[in-house]
């Protein structure tokens, strides 16, 4: 007998309903269940960020969280961030720096960068070192990260303070 | 319109960044069951017994398969023979029967509905194994040659026995792979009724690998279709034939329904071809100005506990390439090539040169401290000058012969001499209160010690003997490109396109280009070997260029001019003087359509060519790395705190990517260098089985890549004049960070042993030297 449950979750602001076995990984949820595909997986056991996606407002591994988890939340995947067919400013960096050749990390970085900079206090004043921490987070093994930090850098200027003044 | 040579964005990269890129395991098909690889738990022994019972009747699974349920005999064949070798003893297996032989070796399947499912039923089997002793340690298991290499010419024990100087130093690589961020996976779906079967995830060499599997299938190779997939990088280790690529398919046909597997990480990392792990005892000799009289290099490859698809191609590139861009007068490379009880070995990324150079460039800086030369001057008098080439050695890699083409090593030694000074790389050395090499380490504020390294190497690129292109213009006036190469990361839909752009004078962004696909392209030979843009390219451009001047003849017929009065530009057929007078390249090809009023009898339709590049000999690019390495004697951690690749390519099609090509390559060496290292406990148990274990360096490890493209020495094998880029950054950083690490340490033997994991480094502080 399957421990299964009925959640109901936001995914890039679209609300669905849906019942999951208590194992089963947000990240197989949202690519198997929800057909959320550029959620990638590259080790399923945390280390290499690939699957990395926005969980009410924070950078996770969907590998570690199970689908459960993600009951009443608001989850932001790669798919949510251009506007229609306009790429976002992050996603244009991304290409303009060459910050991605396989492809297959670049949601992950996607969604950790995106998760960073929407912080309004911080994103202006990221300095290359924090970048480098930041980017330092996730695994890629084709482009030796140069692009990646410069495409971050390149975007934080650019994101200017939105939301709650008071922060939330 | 300068389309080659423009750094223009990426075609693959709108999909990639929206999450639209269409992976292996993004892919499902109606139906579709799931696979699961059972794995032996040990390193060597005897199968007592594989009692599935259980596993079968476990929920949602559909079958279970042991050796006893396949064709008999079946075992993975050699791609890349080398002549003279018979490698059919050391086959892998598709499923080992009575005996397992590396911790990971498939012993059976389940296939099930569900991924999960299929997890849980694989452990209900019940596998016992007679545990024999495991072989590990492949220089002490002479009885486990496989085969033995030697490459070489002239008289090298004279040019020992009268040699001023004798150098010899010992150096270890440690067992590294590709790692790619996506773990492979394969769909079959096969179609009962027309007897065909599509395959979803065979990169690299899909036609390689259909035919192969057709044969093994006894299927007719046409009614097999591998389809493109974008691929989450390839390092030679993913698209190789693996036992799976035959299970996966044959599990669809025999059960007539779709089959999936994904692999996860743990598997992958002991599953897919592990590569580099080799010891070498290399010797020069040299006369009283230090110049190279001979060079000899014993060397052991651990290739783990198969030969697959690859055979013994490592070690022949190993002792092939070994002597460099140098001029060597006498040479012997001799190679054993071991089989221990570990994952079998095949390419990755620069193989046999990633090790062969670290050998050869760290014995030069031992040699040159020995000898009281400048480490880069010794160099620059051992190099072949550009007046010595093309320079062929009597020496055969992948069945060429080795011609070093064409190029000026020396100018690009100081070139990179020049550009390391420039960008402040000795000051950051002197800085550290070090008085110059030779003088024993610099310390800095923290006690660290600084040092610099300097490696130079030959690469190859460019492997033949053909690739097969066709280039359509479609109705619309848009050009397809179908290729045989293939996509995993590297940016060949986007070098392919500027290519056909340049020869048919489009927009390269009308451009679309096919790769991977073996119903769009049947000949194809794949993407390896930095291969693609230069054999793969020539065939895109020869193509396109047929496809211009059949458009030359078609709008002559069509405007009723004269083929020498046209020409053609921007994408339409002008009359020269009058461009009034034109017509697009859709237009000529609607008129090529077989209604189009056009077409002569017994003429094809349609404006299109196929070609084919053939080509006998490989081209060679070159380049210079440089590291500036930080030390913490405490420690022991090793800090790459500078980079710098100089890298002569012939000619870049699109410069962005050749530094994304060399970046990348560097972030992969360092790993080699430092961190990456698949270890073994004494039972043969790999160590490495995590992401968390198998370190790969992250943005932290790897500092900012300094790229210096040069474009001085078209290849004349080509006519575009292109050279490879996919294996240059990756070829020298375990020789140029040892280096650097010596330098650091002043010590006056070879480090030994890489990767230069802090206990190594530590034991090295500690006067430990050479500990291997």
């Amino acid at each position: 007998m399957k421990d299964t449950h009925a959640i109901s979750l936001k995914v890039n602001g679209r609300r669905h309903e849906l019942v999951v076995e208590a194992r089963r990984t947000l990240a197989d949820m949202l690519r198997h269940d929800l057909g959320y595909t550029g959620t990638h997986l590259g080790c399923e056991h945390g280390i290499c960020g690939a699957c990395t996606v926005i969980l009410d407002g924070a950078p996770v591994r969907a590998c570690l969280v199970f689908g459960v988890q993600a009951d009443g939340a608001d989850v932001r995947t790669v798919e949510g961030l251009a506007d229609g067919e306009q790429l976002s400013d992050l996603q244009q960096a991304f290409s303009d720096h060459h910050a991605l050749q396989c492809g297959f990390c670049t949601p992950g970085f996607l969604m950790l960068a995106e998760a960073y900079l929407a912080d309004a206090d911080r994103a202006p004043e990221l300095s290359t070192e924090q970048a480098r921490e930041l980017v330092a987070s996730n695994l890629c093994r084709c482009t030796g990260y140069q692009g990646i930090v410069d495409a971050v850098l390149a975007t934080a200027p650019a994101r200017r303070p939105h939301g709650n003044p008071a922060g939330g | 319109m300068n389309v080659i040579g423009a750094r223009l964005p990426r075609k693959e990269d709108p999909r990639l960044l929206r999450g639209r890129g269409r992976f292996g395991d993004d892919i499902s098909a109606p139906g579709q069951l799931w696979a699961r690889i059972v794995r032996s738990q040990s390193a060597h022994g005897r199968v007592r017994e594989l009692d599935v019972s259980q596993a079968v009747t476990a929920p949602g699974v559909v079958a279970v398969v042991t050796a006893r349920d396949l064709p008999p005999g079946l075992v993975i064949p050699v791609r890349l023979a080398v002549p003279g070798t018979d490698l059919g003893r050391y086959l892998q297996p598709v499923l080992a029967g009575r005996t397992v032989r590396y911790v990971g070796e498939p012993l059976a399947v389940v296939v099930g509905d569900d991924p999960y499912a299929c997890e849980d039923a694989a452990e209900l089997i019940e596998i016992d194994i007679a545990e024999a002793p495991a072989v590990l340690d492949a220089r002490t298991a002479p009885e486990h040659v496989a085969a033995e290499l030697t490459a070489g010419y002239g008289d090298v024990d004279a040019a020992f026995s009268g040699a001023r100087h004798v150098v010899r130093i010992e150096l270890a690589i440690g067992r590294h792979s590709g790692v790619p961020l996506e773990p492979r996976c394969l769909l079959a779906v096969p179609d009962p009724d027309a007897g065909s079967l599509s395959v979803f995830g065979m990169t690299k060499v899909p036609v390689f690998n259909r035919d192969l599997l057709a044969g093994l299938l006894g299927m007719d190779e046409a009614l097999i279709r591998v389809h493109a997939v974008d691929a989450g990088g390839g390092f030679g280790v993913r698209g190789e034939f693996y036992p799976e690529d035959f299970l996966v398919p044959w599990l669809a046909a025999t059960l007539a329904r779709p089959v999936k597997w994904a692999e996860d990480r743990a598997e992958h990392l002991m599953a897919v071809n592990h590569s580099r792990q080799q010891h070498h005892r290399i010797a020069a000799a040299f006369d009283a100005e230090g110049r190279i009289t001979g060079l000899a290099d014993e060397i052991t490859h651990d290739n783990g506990a198969y030969c697959r698809t690859h055979g013994v191609a490592v070690p022949e590139l190993t002792v092939a390439m070994l002597p460099g861009p140098y001029r060597v007068p006498a040479y012997r490379g001799r190679v054993r090539v071991v089989l221990t009880n570990k994952t079998p070995c095949g390419t990755y990324r620069a193989p046999g040169r990633f090790e062969g150079t670290a050998a050869r460039e760290h014995l030069l800086d031992v040699a040159a401290d020995q000898l009281g030369l400048d480490r880069i001057e010794l160099r620059r008098r051992n190099l072949l000058t550009p007046d010595e080439l093309p320079h062929q050695r009597p020496i055969t890699t992948l069945r060429t012969d080795l011609v070093l083409d064409t190029g000026d090593y020396p100018a690009l030694l100081a070139a990179a001499a020049r550009e390391a000074d420039r960008l402040g790389y000795h000051a950051l050395v002197e800085g550290s209160g070090r008085g110059g090499p030779g003088t024993g380490p610099g310390r800095t504020g923290g006690g660290r010690l600084r040092g610099f390294g300097l490696a130079m190497f030959v690469e190859k690129s460019g492997l033949g003997p053909h690739e097969t292109a066709d280039v359509t213009v479609s109705k619309s006036g848009a050009v397809h490109v179908y290729s045989g190469g293939t996509s995993m990361g590297q940016g060949i839909e986007t070098v392919l396109a500027q290519i056909a752009a340049d020869a048919l004078g489009v927009d390269p962004g009308t451009v679309r280009v096919v790769t991977g696909d073996t119903a769009a392209q049947p000949f194809g030979a794949g993407s390896w070997a930095s291969r693609s843009t230069v054999v793969g390219g020539s065939a895109v451009h020869q193509a396109a260029t047929a496809v211009r001047q059949r458009a030359v003849e078609l709008a002559a017929r069509m405007l009723e001019a004269a083929e020498e009065d046209l020409g053609l530009e921007g994408g339409s057929v002008a009359v020269r003087g009058d461009p009034a007078i034109r017509l697009t390249l859709a237009e000529i090809a609607q008129g090529a359509e077989p209604a189009g009023g056009y077409l002569r009898p017994g003429e094809p339709a349609g404006l299109s060519a196929r070609r084919r590049f053939e080509v006998s000999h490989m081209t060679y690019p070159y380049g210079a790395h440089a590291a500036v390495v930080e030390v913490d004697p405490e420690t022991g951690q090793v800090r790459v705190l500078r980079y710098l690749v100089v890298y002569e390519v012939g000619r870049a099609i699109n410069p962005m990517l050749v530094e994304g090509q060399l970046r990348g390559g560097v972030a992969q060496g360092i790993g080699g260098a430092l961190m990456e290292e698949f270890g073994y406990d004494d039972a043969g148990q790999p160590q490495s089985i995590s992401l968390a274990e198998y370190r790969m360096p992250t943005a932290a490890e790897v500092p900012p890549v300094d790229v210096l493209v040069s474009q001085d020495a078209p290849a004349p094998g080509n006519p575009l004049g292109v050279m490879g880029a996919g294996e240059g950054g990756v070829n020298a950083v375990g020789a140029a960070v040892a280096n650097a690490v010596r330098d650091a340490l002043g010590l006056a033997g070879a480090v030994g042993q890489l990767p230069l994991t802090p206990a190594r480094v530590r034991a090295l502080c500690e006067g430990r030297e050479g500990a291997v």
